[in-house]
């Protein structure tokens, strides 16, 4: 192992190809960095030399007709979203900003970064996640070699979907020089059905019941008294309760009647209030940004994925062995947990919840030597682990890239 | 087209394998007769035929484990089908292979309309799921034009589209969980009823992966409710230019609709022809645009797509007023692949995508290599996401002209790669589009996507001769060599 202690900082996509020759020929791990905002996201890695990819920027091709973007795997997301919101458009599956939940700048944190942690929002009920969106890549193995996968069209199937291994691959598989995304038109309208003072399982009913109308609801939370209560929404702020959301978008007629509609259906689970346009907007960032969370750095934080109608059980379990914050997503689907990162961050309580039910849990944030310790990510059955290595092991022999981030073995 | 080498010696032993087969897979279940075997000898490209050497057909996925394991021990070829749709020959046997039939995998599991999914086996048709949930007003989305015959295994193998895929994506965007059998037997579970895979995303891997990495037992999939409503506009252009312009504005206006197809004067008169669908046979380029969703909301961007078509120059305009007419709009493209068949011996259908603004360029060019090749082509387009469907009309009978079919289609898919769209869009790369990998990837490009199959399957006995143009051995592949020291100071700024 060499005793380098350097950082890399590649401006074109030969010197992040130089970048990893040196990397194996020293036999020199390297941490892949965007910006770092999300670098306390995953198990400290095992390497004292950094690729910064922060140097490789810009947007390098952007037809809004065709409704595609690429850029430069370093390119500030903020940039893409400026770019973007210009012709009215945006990336569909709502990446939060996530960079303040580990004290980064508001704003912060780069394209390449995002798909390596497969960001998702409240829409990924309806538009899904970075994978769904992410249809090219050109990026540097731990070979050293150059690939490229997928393309700048939505609609391919020539070879293996690379990009899907490589979005939410923590950077563990390839150093990405260029991604290519689908974007999407932004809805001309947008307004929130709210209900409150129900309890976890009605909330769930209700965002069930919401997500199986045909009335293509775009996002589905419930927000306990607790997590209601920092919102700078003032309604949600004083409802004094739970606050149950469920939000349509599109062309103004079309939302109106939806809304009426989803008021009528659900009039049976209690009263129902409206969020409009800039509330609404402003409630369902304060979510996607997981502002409930981002306002107690003291917690660490869970991130627990389910089947939506186990969702509050899941969460009663947790909660009836360790106290904390938590809140519903994804129609109930995706928990958000936060707990005084003490003994195994109640590692035992969130996983032990899921032992029956199926489903996983990753730890978002905690402090660094919780991170080191315990297993981070969903621990894999034996064989779907074996898989995993050897798929690590065809784009990574020698573990050079981001070793451990992922998985202790690898 | 070369299939790799049969293996004498494994066809030696075709009555040992057969009985080993016949241990795992009881009564009917294994099928070694010569007349029996014809029935595989082709999918739906039926221009390649190859007799297996062995068909089995499991139905529990012990057996497809055992079938596997068996295989992989005794070094036998394996080819995975579900309905044998495929375009692309994805299904094609092998001399010296066994076909691992689905067929009897055809249960619906469990259909859970409070988590929206649907759990089914890998030989449910794509529609029978749409049928078994659509009186509680719920569909599968992805709606190939094969959707009777095509199963939901092959639909994942090869990640298949359909016109709706525009505003509700592939079966990629639509699968939330399979359980797989590896080549050494290996059982597993990607995925479930939750909406995301943990660790690597194999289960986004294997969408698409033609039947190379493993077979696909069970499947979770994603059910949404159907639109409230839906509407069609029937719009006529001049040229395919003013068509792709419209195409081009309602998109850029922020309108995604449920589908958008393009067919050109041939393929319009064919379908005319046949179905009589009430299109006008004067126009040069046809749009059908399908919007759905709240009544309110279809009224509103019909209006609008109506306003935008007219501005673009539409000679000809028609809105359904009812689902009758609806489906009537529909019946022409739906039926397009037949029609062209009645107006010609054969026909071979193309599957290229390209970036939506090149098309005009690109049907140009196809003309003149239509003239070039003296064959006929007419095209049906999914024009929103730009996946083209040239269809070549060519008589089998004739000696050569096949060849000269095949020669004019690979020009094609090589039109859609130059000007940066790709080989395929939704009918897979199979044995058909294999040699022309290297127009749209680089060696390299290749060799790291076969050392993906090598890590599920190091002997490249599952579905082997398809995908790749050359196989190498993944020993060989993983071999590295790194120089020591070589590069202590490249030239990257450095802090
Ligand atoms: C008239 C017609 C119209 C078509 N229209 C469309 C269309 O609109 N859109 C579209 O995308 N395609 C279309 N197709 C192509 C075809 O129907 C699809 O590719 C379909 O998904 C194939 O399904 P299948 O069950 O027939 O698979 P098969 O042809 O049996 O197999 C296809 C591939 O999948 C593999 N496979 C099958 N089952 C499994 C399994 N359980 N596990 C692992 N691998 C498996 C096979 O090995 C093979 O590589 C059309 C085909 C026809 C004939």
């Amino acid at each position: 192992m060499s005793l380098a202690n350097d950082t890399l900082r590649p401006e074109t996509p030969d010197q992040l190809q130089d970048a990893l020759a040196w990397s194996l020929s020293e036999q020199a791990p390297l941490e892949i960095l965007g910006q770092g905002t999300k670098r306390g996201w995953g198990r400290p890695v095992e390497s004292r030399n950094r690729l910064d990819m922060s140097a490789l920027t810009g947007i390098t091709l952007y037809e809004p007709e065709e409704l595609v973007l690429s850029a430069r795997a370093g390119t500030p997301l903020a940039e893409i979203r400026t770019a973007l919101a210009e012709k009215n458009q945006e990336l569909a599956f709502e990446p939060g900003d996530w960079a303040p939940l580990w004290g980064g700048a508001a704003g912060a944190g780069t394209v390449g970064g995002m798909i390596g942690c497969n960001l998702a929002g409240p829409r990924r009920i309806r538009q899904g996640a970075a994978r769904d969106h992410f249809l090219g890549f050109t990026a540097v193995t731990g070979r050293g070699e150059t690939v490229k996968s997928g393309g700048r069209v939505v609609k391919n199937v020539t070879g293996y979907d690379l990009s899907k291994l490589l979005c939410g691959s923590f950077g563990t598989l390839a150093a990405m020089s260029e991604v290519t995304l689908k974007v999407l038109p932004r809805a001309e309208k947008t307004r929130t059905v709210l209900l409150l003072g129900l309890d976890d399982r009605r909330a769930i009913e209700v965002l069930c019941a919401a997500l199986g109308s045909p009335h293509e609801v775009s996002g589905a939370a419930h927000l306990p008294k607790d997590a209601a209560a920092g919102s700078e929404v003032s309604f949600v702020k004083q409802a004094g309760g739970s606050v149950t959301a469920i939000r349509v978008e599109g062309p103004g007629p079309s939302v109106d009647a939806r809304c009426a509609a989803l008021r009528q259906e659900l009039a049976g689970f209690g009263g129902t209030e409206e969020l409009h346009s800039h509330n609404s907007l402003q409630f369902w960032r304060e979510l996607t940004d997981l502002a409930p969370l981002a306002a107690r750095p003291d917690l660490a934080i869970w991130r627990v994925s389910v089947k939506p109608t186990d969702g509050a059980d899941v969460a009663a379990e947790i909660l009836a062995e360790r106290d904390g914050l938590h809140l519903f997503d994804w129609g109930g689907g995706l928990v958000w947990f936060g707990t005084a990162p003490e003994g195994d961050a109640g590692e035992a309580a969130v996983r032990g919840a899921l032992a029956d039910r199926g489903g996983h849990a990753a730890l978002l944030r905690a402090p660094e030597p919780l991170r080191a310790t315990l297993p981070v990510f969903q621990p894999q059955a034996p064989a779907l682990a074996a898989l995993s290595r050897r798929v690590k092991e065809a784009f990574d022999p020698q573990a050079v890239l981001n070793p451990g981030r992922m998985y202790a073995e690898f | 087209m070369h299939m790799p080498e049969p293996d004498a010696g494994t066809i030696a032993r075709k009555s040992e394998i057969v009985a080993a087969l016949q241990a795992v897979v009881p009564g009917e279940g294994v099928i070694f007769d010569a007349e029996e075997l014809a029935a595989y000898e082709s999918d739906g490209l039926t221009a390649y035929r190859q007799p297996p050497l062995i068909v089995v057909l499991p139905e529990t996925v012990e057996q497809v484990s055992a079938v596997l394991r068996y295989c992989n021990e005794q070094k036998v070829k394996v080819v995975p089908r579900g309905a044998g749709t495929s375009l692309s020959g994805g299904s094609l046997p092998l001399a010296d292979g066994i076909i691992l039939g689905l067929g009897k995998f055809n249960r619906i599991l469990d259909i859970d309309y409070d988590n929206r999914c649907a759990v089914v086996q890998p030989g449910v048709t794509n529609l029978g799921i749409t049928k078994a949930v659509e009186h509680r007003g719920f569909y599968y989305a992805p709606d190939p034009s094969s959707q009777i015959a095509c199963s939901i295994g092959g639909n994942i193998a090869e990640n298949s589209g359909g016109v709706h895929c525009l505003k509700y994506g592939l079966t990629t965007n639509n699968v939330l969980g399979i359980e797989l059998v590896l080549m050494d037997g290996t059982v597993m579970r990607l995925g479930g009823k939750h909406l995301e895979a943990e660790g690597y995303d194999l289960l986004g891997l294997l969408t698409g992966s033609e039947g190379l990495l493993g077979v696909v037992t069970e499947v979770t999939v994603r059910l949404l409710r159907q639109p409230a409503t839906a509407r069609a506009l029937l719009l006529g252009f001049e040229s395919s230019e003013a068509a792709g312009d419209c195409v081009a504005a309602v998109i850029a206006a922020g309108i995604i609709p449920g589908g958008m197809e393009m067919m050109d004067r041939p393929a319009i008169h064919a379908a005319e022809d046949f179905v009589q669908a009430g299109y006008p046979r004067y126009v040069e380029a046809l749009l059908i645009v399908e919007l759905d969703g709240p009544e309110a909301e279809v009224d509103y961007l019909i209006f609008r797509c109506s306003e935008i078509a007219k501005a673009k120059g539409a000679v000809y305009e028609r809105v359904s007023k009812n689902e009758e007419e609806r489906a009537v709009f529909w019946a022409g493209r739906k039926a397009a692949f037949p029609a062209v068949g009645r107006i010609s011996p054969d026909y071979y259908c193309m599957d290229g995508t390209i970036p939506r603004h090149r098309l005009p360029e690109v049907l140009r060019r196809m003309r003149e290599l239509s003239e070039h090749y003296g064959l006929r082509v007419a095209n049906v387009f999914h024009a929103g996401d730009g996946n083209l469907h040239p269809l070549i009309l060519y008589d089998a009978n004739v000696p050569g002209e096949l060849e000269r079919c095949e020669a004019f289609g690979a020009e094609i898919l090589k039109l859609c790669v130059e000007v940066g769209g790709v080989l395929t869009g939704e009918h897979g790369v199979g044995v058909e589009k294999r040699d022309l990998m290297p127009s749209m990837f680089s060696e390299i490009d290749l060799k790291q996507q076969q050392r993906v199959k090598c890590a599920f399957d190091p002997d490249h006995l599952l579905n082997p001769g398809k995908v790749f143009p050359q196989l190498h051995r993944c020993a060989e592949l993983g071999r590295m060599h790194i120089h020591r020291g070589q590069m202590p100071f490249p030239d990257i700024p450095r802090f």
